[in-house]
């Protein structure tokens, strides 16, 4: 196997050229948190370069396995044919398919729209659930079926019953809606279910003390919540949420059932036109631009927020 | 103390009793807390509560403050019943101040917003107004330097101060402090105590439940010693501390005096 220039002229090589960029970041990032103290600056250098190198090692393992699999001509041709992933990138609406890369603006605005919504909704589900007042049971009793029901149901059924059921009762407005506004429904719905806990446990993981002495300053229970508690708590639940709509981003390919031109659904013509999967690819890769950056933003929060602990804590 | 007037009654008339507790039953669950609390609290007055933990000392400050409902009995502050149907809890709490053991000053705010949150929010003054006076206050207990510091970064004495400051920016009447300085270091009591006791020559009314004898014996007008939910013995510290009546006073001084706490 000449892999040199075969490595250079493979598709493959546009993901994993990637791919080593992140692992350098990576290994970087390593270096300089385990840098610490400036007097073991010269061994952070070092633990770059071992980590870099063992990172190229394990790559090259692995591009070596799938290179040697009996079946990987084939794979390499259906998966990652340049041109098929091209062609379905950009799209031919003449020849009956449409671009992947376009499409994939469907999915960001579905997940943009579905954001602002759950956490909103999931908002008003968690304060229903936290409240006390006897007057709220009824709502509380709502509150808490709702989650149970939409945390049960998988997601692909409740797109289905929104998508299909809605139509299907003919209301004049609620009716007519396309199927995108039917996706971005059903999301809402399952995933307000999740966050409202999410949200649950940072209102519980403010102590109640705090309560107290807010309420003891003559400060209204709304604005004891609004200013004291809520941000409290949505500071606790910054990583949980973002972690949430990771996933959500992922999910907004479900709509795809419901025939939205999404990149999914772009992807699924485009293989079932010119019988060739690379257009999955070119979605995965997509939804992987979109993911990542939400990931590791997260981890920064995540070891930001540890540090700051750390740091009250020695104080 | 203008802002104090706009309530209901125009200030504290003459002989009004500040605080005036009649029969205060308070259970949790089957554990009756206070049995049968009464107590009364001249204006300017300092009282001291004493007692073993789990004698109600917390209980009945929290009661006064309604952050706990009552079972039985009545509360009245400043001649005003504040244990029935249709108080306005809020209006109750910007008169009476209560600091905790554990300070619970917000960590997500500075300790100038930790200050003027009150004032701004409860009292709807401007924010211009609610920060001088914050700054005022702040720099009366010595914590101007720390005004933009977030209370993670402050000693325990320095939160605490700044806690008591917090209460006192609501202007409250009646100050209600429920061991401020049993959760400091040693070393740290001392600036603690030092502006309760310029609070009490200011004149605040407060009610103080502490474990600091000799602080009890400096400061207070009265001591109450409570055992079991019910105030056993009252008088001014000297006659307390000295010649206690009751056999259970007696008894906890005694303990007190033999761990080489007074």
């Amino acid at each position: 196997m000449t892999s040199q220039d075969s490595f250079g002229a493979d598709p493959l090589n546009a993901p994993v050229a990637g791919s080593v960029g992140a692992g350098a970041g990576l290994a970087g990032s390593f270096g300089a948190s385990g840098r610490g103290p400036r007097l073991l600056s010269g061994g952070g250098r070092r633990a770059v370069a071992v980590s870099t190198a063992s990172t190229l090692v394990v790559l090259a393992a692995l591009v070596a396995i799938f290179w040697v699999a009996p079946g990987s001509a084939a794979v390499r041709h259906t998966f990652f044919s340049p041109a098929d992933m091209w062609q379905s990138f950009i799209g031919n609406p003449k020849k009956g398919y449409y671009s992947v890369g376009a499409a994939i603006w469907l999915n960001i605005r579905m997940f943009l729209v579905a954001e602002v919504l759950i956490l909103a909704l999931a908002l008003v589900i968690a304060l229903v659930r936290q409240s006390t007042s006897p007057v709220m049971f009824p709502f509380r009793v709502l509150a808490m079926v709702y989650v149970d029901f939409f945390r049960g149901v998988p997601l692909l059924l409740v797109v289905f019953a929104i998508g299909l059921g809605v139509p299907a009762l003919r209301l004049t407005f609620v009716s007519s809606q396309s199927a995108a506004v039917y996706g971005v429904s059903a999301l809402v719905l399952s995933y307000s279910a999740y966050v409202s806990e999410v949200y649950r446990a940072g209102l519980n993981s403010v102590h109640r003390s705090q309560l107290a002495a807010a309420r003891s300053l003559g400060l209204s229970h709304g604005t004891a919540l609004r200013y004291v508690i809520l941000p409290q708590a949505l500071r606790n639940i910054v990583p949980p949420l973002l972690n949430d709509f990771i996933s959500l981003q992922k999910d907004t390919a479900l709509v795809a059932v419901l025939g939205a031109i999404e990149a999914n659904e772009a992807a699924q013509i485009y293989s079932s036109t010119v019988f060739n999967f690379s257009s999955f690819t070119v979605a995965a890769i997509l939804f992987l631009i979109l993911t990542i950056p939400l990931a590791r933003f997260t981890d920064r929060l995540i070891d930001r927020d540890r540090r700051r602990r750390l740091a009250g804590a020695v104080t | 103390m203008s802002a104090l007037r706009a309530g209901p009654e125009a200030g504290q008339a003459a002989g009004t009793d500040a605080i005036r507790i009649e029969d205060l039953h308070k259970s949790f669950g089957p554990h009756e807390v206070l049995s049968g609390v009464s107590l009364t609290v001249a204006p300017h007055e300092v009282i001291c509560l004493i007692g073993a933990s789990g004698s109600g000392k917390s209980t009945l400050l929290r009661c006064i403050n309604l952050l706990e409902p009552i079972d039985s009995g009545g509360i009245w502050l400043l001649g005003q019943q504040v244990t029935g149907p249709g108080v306005d809890v809020n209006m109750v709490r910007r008169r009476v101040g209560i600091v905790f053991q554990s300070f619970n000053l917000f960590p997500h705010m500075t300790v100038l917003r930790n200050v003027t949150l009150a004032p701004m929010k409860a009292l709807r003054m401007p924010k211009a107004e609610a920060e001088a006076s914050a700054s005022d206050l702040l720099a009366r207990f010595g914590l101007a330097d720390k005004r933009a510091e977030y209370p993670d970064r402050l000693s325990g004495g320095q939160q605490q101060r700044v806690a008591i400051v917090r209460a006192l920016a609501v202007q409250p009447q009646i100050m209600l402090l429920d061991e401020v300085t049993s959760a400091l270091d040693p070393e740290l009591v001392a600036e603690v105590l030092d502006v309760i006791r310029e609070l009490a020559t200011a004149g605040m009314t407060m009610l103080i439940a502490t474990h600091e004898m000799g602080f009890a014996k400096d400061v207070a007008n009265r001591v109450c010693f409570l055992e079991d939910g019910q105030i056993v013995e009252q008088a001014p510290p000297a006659e307390l501390f000295t010649d206690p009546k009751d056999e259970r006073t007696q008894r906890f001084l005694r303990r007190i005096v033999q761990a080489g706490r007074m």
